[in-house]
């Protein structure tokens, strides 16, 4: 039976998906550093937990979980080892293969049984298909890729011991800062995501992005010209330099389409734009485009769905 | 305060980008620019030396063409660079790439080694740990403000719903995401005093680095191809209805 290490950070959505597609590989031990992460393994079909208990661990960064990890995949010796192309499952997935001289995967979209790997290069323009020489595969998993399915079971927990070295206590965090994210979903993880551009022309009438993410349940995005621009907070970025979204439906308002952009935004489902520029790129992408004023247009539109919901 | 700043040239983001016949990055394209990220590494590098003093040094491994990227930190004020270029380096993974940079590492004086966050070409984001692991200096990551009294150096780690102060003494090294600066343009004097700044080449060989290239990489990419275009579908103009041809579709779609 093929073997599969998986690091499950929390409770979150890209734990589910990279336990949803571990397990259609092989066996799965999911390594959970909290109970809320334990329960997810459970919950998306995991064998097995490795429930590590070391007192002190959350208060460093990467390195102490670095080497719980490469502790256990240097004595487990997986076939695979798959962690969430987090910065964090970036970082570990490093690490571990720094020390263990081990092939590195980041960013896989999807994983075969012998262990290819596929990958978007290029912003998704070209799509590669890489295996690992070295060692085992060692692979993060790309967010979005994969749907998440439950499968609940009752998995065996093996309690692990760990304590923080001395060395691994070198960049401590001193303190969590939680910006306020108001009622909107989170913008890798939504559903709907509504971004306007440069067409949007003023922070003010970003309102109406707002609007238009709020009757569709969606999240608020913008491309870089946007937030360059200062219309619309940095952190909402979508594409090669900010946020990569892979929702069911992606309302591009104003926002031309430049490669920079299609980089974050082009696996997914449906796309949709308005924009008065009818040159412009993203109707060459779009399942269903306006060409016309978006302040026309979507006020229009949102009186409409008020209509028929 | 000594600083390194890594740097790349990439080609650029904004035009098509291909693989060559081996698989590889295509690097021989007219377009090669330095990477998006690395402008604001050097920014963040400058900003330091100004309040601290010191010097900052520009790292790069590249072709000889490299070295245009290397000029342009020069002009925006960096002091000298170390241009490691190896006909070997090609088809080389990030894992080989961060022996051959920790060796370049140890032969320099630094502080603090700051990075853009990932590059726009394979876009990995792991170097900063890959150095971290080979040289045993703290890695602080995806930064989007840094701050040192000399000993320490304190960043705010950007994340999807806040951030995270990391604390770690110096040597220490550190990334940027582009929320940290607003990189300054080369001015015209700097251009001029760029041709002057020292700009030394090594080989793997002066390195120590004996294995480089695809026989020392864990992965090697096994095909290739270009992702089918999404074609475009139904494209209306605004006639005055074109909100409800909109919400139409979208209630078609079921998102209403």
């Amino acid at each position: 039976m093929t073997d599969i290490l998986v690091y499950v950070p929390d409770s979150g959505k890209h734990s589910a998906e990279v336990l949803t597609l571990a397990r259609s590989l092989g066996d799965v031990a999911a390594v959970a550093f909290d109970d809320a992460a334990a329960a997810i393994a459970g919950e998306y079909g995991a064998a097995k937990v490795l429930r590590v208990d070391a007192a002190g661990i959350d208060d460093y960064y990467v390195d102490p979980k670095a080497t719980v990890l490469t502790d256990l995949a240097r004595e487990r010796t997986p076939d695979f080892f798959l962690l969430p192309s987090t910065d964090e499952g970036k970082a570990l997935a490093a690490r571990v293969a720094v020390a263990l001289d081990n092939g590195l995967l980041t960013d896989v979209s999807g994983l075969e049984a012998d262990g290819t790997a596929t990958q978007d290069a290029f912003a998704g323009a070209t799509v590669v298909k890489s295996k690992a020489t070295k060692g085992f595969t060692l692979a993060t998993v790309k967010i979005g890729a994969t749907e998440p399915a439950p499968a609940p079971g009752s998995p065996e927990t093996e309690t692990v011991a760990a304590s923080v070295a001395e060395a691994d206590q070198r960049v401590k965090i001193a303190e969590r800062v939680d910006e306020p994210a108001g009622d909107r979903p989170g913008l890798a993880e939504a559903r709907v995501v509504v971004s306007g551009g440069r067409g949007v022309g003023s922070a003010e009438d970003f309102a109406l992005i707002e609007r238009v993410a709020d009757a569709l349940g969606g999240a608020v995005g913008a491309s870089r010209a946007a937030t360059d621009s200062g219309y619309y907070p940095h952190k909402f970025q979508v594409g090669q330099t900010g946020t990569t979204v892979s929702p069911q439906l992606y309302l591009a308002a104003g926002i031309s389409g430049a490669i920079q952009h299609r980089a974050g935004m082009q696996t997914s489902r449906v796309i949709v734009a308005v924009n008065k520029d009818a040159d412009a790129p993203i109707f060459g992408m779009a399942d269903f485009g306006v060409v016309g004023n978006l302040f026309e247009v979507l006020p229009q539109a949102l009186e409409e769905i008020d209509k028929r919901k | 305060m000594n600083i390194v700043v890594l740097v790349k040239q990439v080609p650029d983001s904004g035009l098509a980008r291909q693989l060559d016949a081996q698989l590889r990055v295509d690097r021989n394209g007219a377009n090669n620019v330095m990477g998006e990220l690395d402008e604001y590494a050097v920014e963040a590098a400058l900003q330091l030396k100004e309040a601290h003093g010191g010097e900052v040094t520009v790292l790069t491994l590249g072709p000889g063409q490299a070295t245009e990227t290397v000029r342009k930190t020069l002009a925006m004020g960096a002091d000298k660079a170390l241009h490691i270029e190896d006909d070997a380096v090609g088809g080389s993974d990030a894992l080989t790439t961060s022996t051959i940079l920790a060796a370049a590492l140890g032969r320099l004086e630094w502080d603090l080694v700051i990075a853009g966050a990932e590059s726009t070409d394979s876009g990995m984001g792991v170097m900063p740990h890959l150095l971290a692991a080979r040289t045993g200096a703290p890695a602080l990551t995806g930064a989007r403000k840094i701050d040192t009294d000399g000993a320490s150096v304190t960043v705010e780690h950007q994340r999807a719903n806040g951030y995270d102060v990391l604390t770690a003494n110096l040597p220490a090294i550190v990334s940027v995401w582009d929320t940290i600066n607003t990189p300054r343009y080369p001015s015209l004097k700097g251009i001029m005093a760029a041709k002057r700044k020292p700009v030394e080449t090594l080989t793997l060989a002066d390195l120590g680095v004996e294995q480089a290239g695809p026989a020392a990489a864990g992965n090697e990419v096994v095909d290739a191809a270009e992702r089918p275009e999404r074609t475009a579908g139904e494209i209306v103009t605004d006639d005055g209805q074109g909100g409800v041809a909109l919400a139409g579709f979208l209630a078609a779609e079921k998102f209403i």
